[in-house]
């Protein structure tokens, strides 16, 4: 492996207390951060020190506390945008997690196919098309399903090599003319693989699609810059990237929010009110109905600046090299098959495996036992497990806190499932 | 943890050697359960002659505990009376919500006493009755076949 880690992997260790976790009376090896990853002290502090110190309701009150809260609340937003190199804060909607953002997107275009007005690059009839992948979370694949049902639409799909990768040589086939919308993972929850995204972008907008990238696994591992990216639309969440549950964002371009109607209706989104009819705030207020998850705005923008302490390249390179190691490593483990890329290119240190015919949950309960987290199932992603013929597998995953010894204690933990199940 | 505890002997062998696997005909229920966590499955059926369990047959994708408990269920309940089958049924379904607080009764769940330690663990409880789940609803299909004729 050329790829060095450049993380103080001692040093960041000692920022989360969990890692100090036993189980039983074998010490925690954490390696499920693809379903959420652990916080550090200063997350929980900076929301501690919000809610000790300057916890109100935001935008609605001109007391000391309400003020604070507020700026706490935009700076936030303000430090999200920057963090994605969003060109304006405004353009960052925050929301309950991915799956909201999304769908805020999908409802966008179904409330946009009911009124005659809306903006046409938001209406969807008959005919037109929809683009996902195979390698989808059920995130986004379940919404645009069920936007596909309800307008008439038609909802294709670009397939998965035998490589765990995109087809992309069928990206002209699949994105059309009618194709009015590609919405695709960046980073693949179960497979691992990063996504190459030009080549799709480029074909979306020589048919005048628009581009969602489901962000969720790719903004906590990798750098993301939206500009760079080219895309219309980006979704992830809080939990995934050492922030705090219950927030996540939508990022999309400015002019784009103005032509979206709003998923929630009700308080804070609203210009005029009378009996008879709303006017709208501007986004990002207009998809902010009721009061936001505000202490964890304020956790999030903690992640983020740990993240940019960090380094996001750094974060890459120490993955890049932990994926390495994990291939390796598990490769050697007779019965063990990879499902996904084999090599560390092109994917992050994301890694499911099938091993023997042992089913999953009873690999897992085994490596619980030896104080190994790993998540086991089918990920939220059936379509991807259905394409390599399995139920479920076994998912460990890396993040900046991870290390060699403990991808070894995995290793060796297999032998210990092997002499249960063998 | 105590994973002899979960892992049981007993559960081992009725995973590595399931009795009564295989779909068979004739039958008058069919049941299909997804445990949708896991994507765990089970197809199951139900002969019901008369007001006797004739045959349970099944077949199903899952982990040891889901596998083990289904070929307990087939010991249990096949070639008994329904009245019985669904006694254990009930039975099983309390031991496996008692959180480790119950050992259940050797006399009549048998093997399936060796589940006792499965209750302990929330995430393998569904596991544990997927099979059984199935089992109840093919029999109230089998029931609905049949006219629901038994007395
Ligand atoms: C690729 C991907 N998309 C979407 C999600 C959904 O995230 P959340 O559950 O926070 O909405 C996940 C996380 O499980 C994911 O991995």
């Amino acid at each position: 492996m050329e790829a060095v880690s450049k993380l103080d992997v001692e040093a960041i260790r000692a920022d989360f207390p969990i890692l100090q976790r036993r189980i039983g009376d074998k010490p925690l090896a954490y390696l499920d951060s693809a379903a959420t990853s652990q916080k550090p002290v200063q997350v929980v502090d900076a929301m501690r020190r919000f809610t000790d110190h300057s916890n109100a309701n935001i935008s609605r009150s001109v007391h000391t506390l309400g003020a604070e809260a507020t700026e706490a609340y935009e700076g936030a937003r303000a430090r999200v945008a920057a963090f994605i190199g969003a060109p304006s804060a405004d353009e960052v909607v925050f929301t309950k997690n991915s799956t909201e953002a999304i769908n805020l997107l999908a409802y966008a275009f179904q409330n946009a196919a009911l009124d005659p007005h809306a903006d046409p690059r938001f209406r969807l009839a008959p005919g037109d098309e929809i683009v996902v992948t195979e390698m989808e979370h059920h995130a986004n694949l379940i919404p645009w399903q069920q936007l596909a049902l309800r307008t008439g639409a038609t909802l294709k799909w670009i397939g998965i090599t035998d490589h765990g990768r995109l087809d992309l040589e069928a990206v002209p086939e699949v994105i059309t003319e009618r194709t009015k919308l590609v919405s695709f993972t960046h980073v693949a929850n179960l497979l691992g693989t990063v996504n190459p995204t030009s080549q799709i972008t480029a074909r979306a907008r020589e048919v005048g699609a628009l581009v969602g990238l489901d962000a969720s696994q790719s903004v906590p591992h990798i750098p993301v810059n939206v500009a760079d990216l080219g895309v219309d639309f980006i979704a992830f969440t809080g939990h995934k990237m050492l922030g705090p549950t219950g927030i996540g964002v939508l990022w999309a371009k400015a002019d784009l929010l103005d032509a979206m109607p709003p998923f929630l209706t009700g308080g804070s989104m609203i210009k005029t009110v009378t009996m008879e009819k709303t006017t709208f705030a501007e986004a990002p207020a207009k998809f902010e109905a009721g009061t936001p998850p505000i202490a964890e705005a304020v956790g999030l923008a903690a992640a983020v600046d740990y993240l940019d302490a960090l380094g996001m390249e750094n974060v890459r390179a120490h993955e890049k090299e932990l994926a390495g190691y994990m291939l390796e490593r598990l490769e050697s483990v007779d019965g063990l098959t990879v499902i996904g890329p084999r090599v560390p290119i092109g994917r992050g240190a994301t890694v499911s495996f099938t091993f023997a015919d042992i089913h999953p949950h009873d690999v897992g309960q085994i490596l619980d036992a030896e104080g190994i987290a790993v998540r086991v199932g089918h990920h939220c992603a059936k379509p991807t497990c259905d394409r390599f013929g399995v139920n479920a597998t076994t998912r460990a995953s890396g993040y900046v806190y991870n290390t060699h010894e403990e991808i070894d204690r995995l290793v060796a933990a297999l032998a210990q499932v092997r002499k249960v199940f063998g | 943890m105590d994973l002899d505890e979960l892992y049981q002997e007993v559960i081992l062998d009725h995973y590595k050697r399931p009795r009564g696997a295989g779909l068979r005909e004739p039958y008058e229920g069919e049941s299909h359960q997804v445990n949708p966590t896991c994507g765990d499955e089970i197809t199951l059926r139900v002969h019901v002659k008369g007001d006797r369990v004739a045959d349970v047959s099944y077949e199903n994708v899952g982990c040891s505990i889901s596998k083990a408990s289904a070929s307990v269920l087939y010991e249990l309940v096949h070639d008994t009376t329904v009245d019985d089958a669904l006694a254990r049924l009930a039975e099983f379904t309390e031991l496996m919500n008692s959180k480790g607080q119950s050992d259940g009764d050797e006399e009549t769940l048998e093997d399936a006493v060796a589940f006792a330690g499965v209750s302990k663990y929330p995430m393998r409880v569904k596991c544990a009755l997927l099979g059984w789940m199935a089992f109840k609803d093919a029999l109230v299909r089998a029931e609905a076949e049949t006219g629901g004729s038994r007395p």
